[in-house]
């Protein structure tokens, strides 16, 4: 069995700022790391090889330095990476980063499962996974609890719906997204980053790729475009009282009884 | 279609000009280049306009006019209509208004021709209903083929659903299929004469805000989450009509197999509540919690508490309010102690009336609240909940001594 696990490198903190008379972002010394919600995705492929015996790929879409979340997943216990990455992806927004990995893991085999985090904490939009089964033309589930039973051509898992839990089994090969707490991820491990030190991280640009239409891929494959980045607005029509004791709570008070919640 | 242009000029500080941009896209070997993290967000030019440029190529225009009406994913269970479908609805309806079109609903499931009808009570031209015994469960093969066929034969300008987790496992797939531009959990839409949708939505954990356009492809997706829009008036007279699909374009197949179904557990949630009562860290210890119901008592409100509460272990995650938590939409929230934190506010923002009691004058939630009480919670409330049970006994205070 092969399963391939997406992971994104993120901003190590989502605290950014903006300066409100230029609009730019105030950043200092951003690191950047795993997203978070990846993990889960990787601690369930390492639960399932242990429990079945599979072989793991990590594979990122971004730039040179995401290679740093590759390595980590072999310090988690994974087999092989990739990283997909050309400059000619730059821009991309869900449609095009979907499609790229698509085709990077065509490149690579389907496998069996293609696991993905619940969302990001930069885009932020939980969509990559459902498209990029779609570009895959594989079913997809979405927001998975739990995995209750791996047989040899399916998987049997929990699904979370608005109004219900849903125990489905989905065939092979498959994409689940998987929700925060499925499992509880391990630590990397100091014997394996000691091990895998040498490893190679392969890169696969558009050259290497099966469909090579750049009109496909970055910003010219984009439907969307951010036109403007901008800080969240306070309230601008807002009151403040500082009379204090009594006189506060009877405001309180009467401003309760006129908006008629007393 | 657009690209970022480097002019190579010399620069003493190559790093500084690297710092720019939020995304780390900016590479230096000698020369800049832009690397595969760019999200075109342009700030590079703005801040550097010496060094880049932003270049717009020509785009492939497609036939906007071609593409008409505003379409509404009706989300439901077993035919129970989720309630976010109305609030679309209503924003469907406003958006259509201005640019004369009509507002369409996609109702897929079983059994469910009936509850169509509910759906034109609140101002939808058609109802296409897709009906079939295998459409019972959500599985998502089938449902994207629905809304192919949906979309083949109608052509929608606009595409609208909830950002349940129904809606975006269906929404991207759908999008995709179509290879067009979704955005996802909007929190603003309105819609140009040119029928483009401006579509604003947080990021970064709702540290900023992204204003997004699909300006060349057709249909626009967005989602948008529970309780952002107002849930519409029904109206008086309406003349809708519903409209049962051909199925027989539909294949039903699916490698998905439900094989049970467990029905949460229906505790009315805070989401429902009118008014709600939050306590924060400015709640010292868990026993104190006591006042805030009592308050919660008097005014019939439902409480609701912040992360670190939650972490605390003083209340159900389910009462959690914020980014991590839930979304609520109260006619009245106050909170009790909270800072307002930019991950809370982002649960809590379009609370209609928004009362905050900080003893701290610069405490963030001061700048959401539309009325910011300056002073300590432990006299407040108490305070607050005598007086109420003061006048209900005996009328207003002039009458108790
Ligand atoms: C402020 C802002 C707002 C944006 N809003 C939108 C929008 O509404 N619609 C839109 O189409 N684009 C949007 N974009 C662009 C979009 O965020 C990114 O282009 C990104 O590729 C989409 O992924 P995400 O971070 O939302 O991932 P999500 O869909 O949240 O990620 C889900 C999972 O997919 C996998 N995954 C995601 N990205 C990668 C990757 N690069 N490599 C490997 N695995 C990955 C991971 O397993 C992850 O857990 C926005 C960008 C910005 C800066
Ligand atoms: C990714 C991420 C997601 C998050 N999601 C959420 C979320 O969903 N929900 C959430 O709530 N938080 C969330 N947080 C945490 C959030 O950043 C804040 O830490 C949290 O909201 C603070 O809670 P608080 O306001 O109760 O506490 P504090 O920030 O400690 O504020 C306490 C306030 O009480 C006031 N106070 C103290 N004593 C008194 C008194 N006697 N009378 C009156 N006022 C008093 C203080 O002035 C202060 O303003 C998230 C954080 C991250 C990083
Ligand atoms: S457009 Fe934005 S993301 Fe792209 S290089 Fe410039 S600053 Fe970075």
């Amino acid at each position: 069995m092969r399963v391939v696990v997406c992971v994104k490198q993120v901003p190590g903190t989502t605290e950014v700022d903006i300066d409100e008379e230029t609009g730019v972002l105030k950043r200092d010394g951003v690191e950047s790391k795993m997203n978070p919600y990846d993990l889960y995705a990787l601690e369930t492929a390492l639960q399932i090889k242990e429990r079945r015996g599979a072989e793991l790929t990590a594979v990122s879409m971004g730039p040179p330095q995401a290679k740093a979340v590759i390595r980590e997943a072999y310090m988690m216990g994974f087999d092989h990476g990739a990283l997909f990455s050309d400059r000619k992806f730059a821009g991309s927004d869900v449609l095009a980063t979907s499609y790229t990995i698509s085709q990077g893991i065509r490149k690579l085999g389907l496998p069996d499962i293609v696991l993905c985090g619940k969302m990001t904490t930069d885009g932020d939009t939980a969509q990559v996974g459902p498209a990029l089964a779609e570009f895959l033309g594989i079913p997809h589930i979405a927001n998975v609890l739990s995995i209750i039973e791996i047989n040899d051509k399916s998987i049997v898992v929990e699904m979370d719906m608005p109004g219900s839990v849903e125990l489905a089994e989905v065939a092979f090969p498959c994409l689940l997204t998987v929700n925060k707490g499925i499992f509880q991820p391990r630590l990397p491990s100091y014997k394996l980053k000691m091990a895998t030190k040498e490893r190679e991280i392969p890169i696969y640009s558009l050259g290497d790729y099966e469909d090579q239409d750049e009109s496909n891929y970055g910003l010219n494959g984009s439907p969307t475009q951010v036109l403007k980045i901008f800080p969240p607005e306070a309230n601008a029509n807002h009151q403040i009282w500082e009379d204090g004791g009594d006189v506060l709570i009877d405001k309180l008070h009467d401003k309760l009884r006129e908006l008629k919640f007393i | 279609m657009a690209s970022i242009k480097v002019k190579q000029i010399k620069v003493d500080d190559p790093q500084s000009v690297s710092s720019v941009c939020p995304f780390n896209a900016i590479d230096y070997d000698g020369a800049f280049k832009i690397n595969a993290g760019c999200k075109m967000c342009r700030l590079c030019v703005k801040e550097r306009p010496d060094i880049f440029e932003y270049v717009e190529c020509q785009a492939p225009k497609i036939d906007k006019d071609s593409w008409r009406g505003i379409a509404v994913y009706v989300e439901h269970q077993e035919g129970e209509i989720h309630p976010v479908t109305l609030e679309l609805i209503g924003k469907a309806r406003s958006m259509a208004a201005k640019i004369n079109h009509p507002v369409y609903a996609v109702f897929v499931g079983y059994d469910i021709k009936e509850k169509a009808l509910e759906l034109l009570l609140y101002g939808v031209d058609e109802v296409f209903v897709y009906d079939h015994e295998r459409l019972k469960h959500f599985r998502i093969e089938p449902y994207t083929e629905a809304m192919e066929s949906f979309i083949n034969e109608n052509k929608p300008s606009i595409v609208l659903m909830g950002g349940t987790t129904i809606g975006r496992s269906l929404a991207p797939r759908t999008a995709a299929r179509f290879r067009t531009g979704l955005t996802a959990d909007c929190t603003i839409l309105d819609v140009q004469e040119n029928t483009d949708l401006d579509q604003i939505r947080p990021a970064f954990g709702g540290n900023i805000m992204a204003h997004i356009h699909t300006p060349n492809h057709r249909p626009q997706f967005a989602t948008v989450r529970y309780k952002i829009f107002d849930k519409p008036e029904k109206i008086a007279e309406n003349s809708g009509k519903v409209t049962l699909c051909k199925l027989d374009c539909l294949s039903f197949d699916s490698k998905i197999n439900v094989l049970s179904v467990r029905k949460k557990e229906k505790t009315k949630g805070i989401e429902d509540a009118e008014v709600v009562v939050v306590a924060g860290r400015g709640i010292k210890k868990e026993s104190d919690l006591e006042m805030v119901y009592k308050l919660a008592e008097l005014l019939e409100a439902d409480v609701a508490c912040t992360r670190p509460l939650i972490e605390a272990g003083w209340a159900d995650p389910r009462k959690q309010i914020g980014l991590s938590g839930r979304t609520v939409k109260p006619k009245l929230l106050i909170t009790c102690g909270v800072s307002g934190a930019i991950q809370f506010v982002a649960g809590m923002q379009n609370a209609e009336t928004i009362i905050a009691i900080n003893s701290d004058k610069s405490a963030p939630i001061l700048k959401v609240a539309h009325f910011g009480l300056i002073g300590d919670l432990y006299e407040i409330i108490p305070g607050l909940c005598q007086k109420i049970e003061a006048v209900r006994k005996y009328g207003e205070p002039a009458n108790v001594l």
